[in-house]
């Protein structure tokens, strides 16, 4: 129990210290030293189809999947990192391969990629990221829509080194 | 009860179990879904609607159905219930494999899927009781406080598991029908005194 309570505080410390740091712009590396690594989410995984091709958007586009890469501990952002994404969009089910696509990091570690609008499905609206390259940790994210309306999503990763 | 109350009984009923299939039916996610995931989220619908049925023919509320023959159609409509949650989750699992074993596994992202699973296996359990109602040699009360309480979980269940959804079914008629199915299925309960397992007292009804 004691355990549990010390390390829930210390992730409460880890995400402040993180969420001030990014507020500021400040990413100095003694103060970001615990950046803590993405966990995969549940249910992330469903549906991947590895190896989705780099693409400049998934089928007609209209909807933007956003995010950030970074190292763990220093939080450095990493450049040119595949981000593959998936979701059930009005153009095609989790499952079917138009509905998969890849992009790369810039060389301030921010992917978007732009895809059809997604719909609820399965009861929500939601999305699907993989980074699955091998120099680090494989990560899946399954980010839920505030709104169904909602014209974009965004998702970030924290990737640990092999 | 007279002719006309009857009429307007059943007209009722029927609008009340019409109007949220039709609203689900004219759902615009409809269009960016395949025939099977289509059909998996009706037989959920249609499930909503025959546990609006299961009480008050349980409880002998409907014109020309009371208790006895009532609880005869109970038993059909129980059956199709339980076709109705098999085609349900088939159906999702067909469209979504990984989805489906995250949920029966309960290791699912999605919080209404638990009620969902909680109420299915609540749902067999219950048509399972009837089954063998004769073989288990319980006393009337003893068995009827266990098939209710089994259908105030699958009611529970599938009430929470609907509203948390956002699914095809329309936010106004899928509350109006779990609000109906929860005040059914309290007055049954209610007018039936289930809690009461002391034998030799005869039900009212």
């Amino acid at each position: 129990m004691t355990t549990d309570l010390l390390s829930r505080r210390t992730l409460l410390a880890a995400g402040g210290a993180v969420a001030v740091a990014g507020v500021s712009r400040l990413l100095v590396p003694a103060r970001a030293q615990g950046l803590a690594p993405t966990r995969t989410m549940r249910g992330g995984a469903n549906n991947y189809r590895p190896g989705a091709p780099i693409v400049d958007r998934i089928g007609g586009g209209g909807f933007w999947m956003f995010g950030t890469v970074r190292r763990a501990g220093d939080g450095k952002p990493l450049a040119g990192q595949r981000i593959q994404i998936w979701a059930h969009t009005t153009e095609g089910h989790e499952r079917e391969p138009q509905s998969h696509g890849a992009t790369l990091t810039d060389a301030n570690g921010i992917f978007r990629l732009e895809m059809p609008q997604i719909v609820p499905a399965f009861g929500q609206p939601h999305g699907h990221l993989a980074y699955d390259s091998g120099d680090f940790e494989t990560v899946f994210l399954r980010p839920v829509m505030p709104s169904a309306r909602d014209t974009s999503l965004e998702a970030h990763f924290v990737l640990q080194p092999v | 009860m007279s002719r006309f109350r009857a009429i307007l009984t059943w007209v009722g009923l029927a609008t009340v179990i019409g109007v949220p299939i039709a609203a689900a039916a004219a759902s615009p996610l409809l269009q960016w879904r395949g025939p099977i995931y289509i059909a998996a989220g009706f037989a959920g619908v249609v499930a909503m609607t025959l546990l609006l049925l299961q009480p008050l023919l349980a409880g002998g509320f409907l014109p020309g159905l009371p208790a006895i023959r009532g609880r005869r159609v109970h038993r059909w409509i129980g059956a199709a219930l339980v076709a109705a949650v098999v085609i349900h989750v088939g159906a999702l699992w067909i469209t979504s494999p990984p989805d489906v074993i995250d949920v029966l596994l309960f290791r699912s992202p999605t919080p209404f899927s638990v009620w969902g699973v909680v109420a299915m296996w609540a749902v067999f359990a219950a048509a399972l009781l009837a089954l063998f109602r004769r073989r288990l040699h319980l006393r009337h009360r003893t068995w009827r406080l266990a098939h209710t309480s089994l259908a105030l979980v699958i009611v529970v269940g599938s009430v929470v598991h609907a509203i948390l959804i956002e699914g095809t079914m329309e936010t106004m008629t899928k509350a109006a029908l779990c609000l109906l199915v929860l005040a059914a299925t309290v007055k049954v309960l209610a007018d039936l005194r289930v809690w009461d397992i002391r034998p030799g007292r005869r039900a009212e009804r």
